[in-house]
């Protein structure tokens, strides 16, 4: 059933798919964290336009499938002129699209850190962005962290909509190895495989700061 | 107060269930063309027609259905507005479903692109496939192949002023656009090896992905490629031919009196002179012979 | 961006249609897939030996890895070995085999966030393992899992814009063949179709959050 030639022939092109995979699924990740924590910071600021804002937006992008979001800047942006190559338009739509999971996150993570922090830092003469920096946030990141990590997972998998615009990702090559060999079953299989090599580990790590964390409560 | 709750988790699943099954009913309607009006029963419209019977299972179901592009235009293409799919290989599979039924609305279309293609005569969806498809050794080993029904070559198509006017211009760094699992990737992959080549799902997601300058050269069989330059006068087909793409109707392997059957009807439609006015109709002058 | 031509009344229709295929294959996915994951869940939670350790493997697999492969897999390597389904069976089953991995795992977490205590005090009153789950357990956990459930469903509905690669006629399948008629109708489609999606799924969240705070 399984055809180990596929995985040995066609090694090099699997190897260059999961590079890709990988590499997009890291800027991706920087780029939604980034934006995810800012708008996190947006929706709970005590100025309203900024919460309308992050409101908006997390409400928005998270109703919406990631493939839309993708067609946006791949079909969207160039019908008035703005052209970016596949891989680029795959990875900003994966970082505008997961940075509003992120923000619902970041936001909880915040939210559990106690009131009264905030108002001690800010009694203590820290200013509102100083008391969330030095404050607030890092002992957010701690919550934040075993959610993150499965949003990171969700990156990793979601990324394969790269294939559907020819982003040169895993799922691409796979499926150019399966139209140039006609051996279907085998090459996806070897796909999954290079998939849970990024994905298990991710996986497990989430399981295991999950417990910890838990056990230090 | 527990109870209550029960009772409309129930309901919600019962209509979440209704609702799926109504959708499970419906489906068939929209996955067939406009061509058939097909029956209101969903059925199962499996047209699996194992062993040598292929015909027979065919006349006794009263329906041909034949696997086609939606996407391609002069071949087979799907109009929103009206809903109905026309094309080169629609007006062959009408006469196929004529010549053998009897009547020409005898006829399911279902759309298939060169992926799906193949799994779908092997699943036994459809009956046979008329969709551009280029007979070549490696799908002989799949399918079985009628005689050659139309003779296209792979070209190249352009943005207007483009300089890019022959494949001796497709140079390293240009970023060629095709479609997966067709062999005109394959060709242009040994033909212009320093060529970046993108490829999409089908034509028309290739075609868009030309016109929103994600490459620069489109290439597939020119026969598509007049196609796609008929829809939008921005575009044209340029450097000739370099390859021969000639298509065949493909049945699933083993259904040696269902290609006997298509063989004979291609034999007819080239004898009456049909076939001529067919190329004419759609392609726009005569075919050339040999 | 021509919006007159992307919103003439024939490319809505047909967008519309497609939505409704969407809505469809979404409906049957869910409710497959929540039966499926409540079995897998209640059997991991339940700790039946090998049975739970293979629902145990299945999930993490499936889990981790992504639907896309999971659709094209369905449609086009799984006729190799002899399993054949159409487009609308291999989306139905490919959704609701890769939502089932997710719904079972907020199950097992809804049912194990129930005090252990209820648990035992209930054991130790005579009940069997089952009847403690369906009488104890099952009503309080479903409470808990009623918000990731519902998120989980909206998740369902957009990933059936996947099954674009296989030519399953759904909403983005459609928006794409408006697209191609005329390029500059990119923006508005998208637009609208984004519309569609966000209109239910938000009725979704917000019916969720209605129901939460009932049950609460």
């Amino acid at each position: 059933m399984f055809d180990f030639t596929i995985l040995t022939d066609h090694f090099g092109t699997y190897l260059k798919g999961f590079g890709n995979t990988a590499y997009a699924s890291v800027l991706a990740l920087a780029g939604s964290f980034l934006l995810g924590t800012l708008l996190a910071v947006f929706r709970i600021t005590p100025v309203k336009p900024l919460q309308w804002i992050g409101t908006a937006y997390v409400e928005f992008v998270r109703n919406i499938p990631l493939l839309l979001v993708v067609y946006l800047f791949f079909l969207g942006l160039p019908s008035i002129g703005v052209v970016l190559d596949p891989f680029a338009c795959g990875t900003l739509g994966l970082a505008v699209y997961t940075a509003a999971f992120i923000a619902e996150a970041v936001r909880a993570g915040i939210l559990s850190v106690p009131k009264g922090q905030m108002e001690a830092a800010r009694s203590s003469g820290l200013s509102y962005g100083k008391a969330m920096r030095l404050v607030v946030l890092p002992q957010a990141v701690k919550i934040v962290i075993p959610p993150l990590n499965n949003q990171f997972i969700n990156l990793i998998k979601n990324s394969s909509i790269l294939s559907v615009i020819s982003g040169f990702d895993l799922m691409f090559y796979a499926d150019r190895i399966a139209s140039d060999t006609y051996v279907v079953f085998s090459t996806y299989i070897f796909a999954g495989l290079f998939y849970l090599l990024l994905t298990l580990p991710l996986s497990y790590a989430t399981g295991w700061l999950e417990r910890r964390l838990a056990r230090h409560d | 107060m527990r109870q209550r709750k029960w009772f409309v988790l129930g309901l919600a699943v019962l209509v979440l269930t209704v609702v799926a099954l109504a959708g499970c009913g419906k489906k068939e309607e929209n996955g067939s063309g406009g061509a058939s009006p097909s029956p209101s029963s969903s059925g199962s419209s499996s047209a699996s027609a194992g062993g040598a019977s292929a015909l027979e299972a065919i006349k006794s179901r009263g329906k041909l259905v034949v696997g086609v592009k939606f996407d391609t235009r002069l071949f087979g293409l799907k109009d929103p507005a009206s809903g109905k799919v026309d094309g080169f290989d629609i007006d062959v599979a009408k006469g196929l479903a004529k010549e053998l039924l009897g009547d020409e609305s005898k006829l399911e279309l279902k759309e298939v692109t060169s992926k799906t293609r193949i799994p779908m005569l092997d699943n036994g969806d459809i009956d046979l496939i008329i969709a551009t498809m280029t007979i070549s050794e490696e799908r002989k080993k799949q399918v079985d192949f009628s005689d050659v029904y139309f003779k296209a070559g792979q070209s190249l198509l352009v943005k207007k002023g483009s300089p890019i006017q022959s494949i001796a211009d497709i140079k390293k760094g240009t970023k060629v656009i095709g479609v997966k699992g067709s062999t005109s990737v394959k060709n242009i992959a040994e033909k212009a090896p320093d060529a970046t080549v993108l490829e999409f799902d089908n034509y028309q997601d290739a075609f868009t992905a030309l016109k929103a300058g994600q490459g620069q050269v489109l290439t597939t069989d020119n026969a598509i490629l007049y196609g796609m330059a008929s829809q939008d006068s921005n575009y044209e087909v340029v450097g000739g031919t370099f390859t021969d793409e000639p298509y065949g109707i493909a049945a699933k392997k083993g259904n040696a009196d269902l290609v006997a059957f298509v063989n004979d009807y291609l034999k007819k439609l080239q004898d009456s002179g049909e076939y001529d006015k067919l190329y004419e109709k759609w392609i726009g002058e005569t075919p050339m012979k040999e | 961006m021509d919006f007159k031509d992307a919103y003439k009344w024939v490319n809505v229709e047909f967008m519309l249609e497609g939505f409704l295929v969407t809505l469809e294959v979404a409906a049957a996915a869910i409710v497959l897939s929540f039966l499926i994951g409540c079995i897998a869940g209640t059997l991991r939670y339940m700790k039946i030996p090998v049975l739970s350790q293979l629902a145990a493997f299945l999930v993490e697999l499936v889990r981790n890895l992504p639907l896309l492969l999971i659709i094209f897999f369905t449609m086009f390597a799984l006729p190799e070995v002899g399993i054949k389904f159409g487009i609308v069976q291999s989306a139905i089953v490919a959704l609701t085999v890769f939502e089932a991995a997710m719904i079972s795992e907020i199950v097992r977490s809804g049912l194990h966030s129930i005090p252990k205590g209820q648990v035992e005090a209930s054991r130790s009153s005579g009940l069997t393992p089952f009847q403690t789950l369906w009488h104890i357990v099952l009503p309080q956990g479903l409470r808990r899992m009623v918000p990731p459930l519902v998120s989980q469903f909206i998740s369902l509905l957009k990933d059936t814009s996947l099954a674009v690669i296989i030519a399953l006629p759904e909403l983005m399948h459609n928006a794409n063949i408006v697209i191609a008629h005329n390029f500059r109708t990119a923006i508005p489609v998208l637009i609208l179709a984004a519309f569609l999606y966000f209109v239910v799924n938000y009725a979704l969240s917000l019916a969720s959050r209605r129901l939460e705070n009932r049950m609460a």
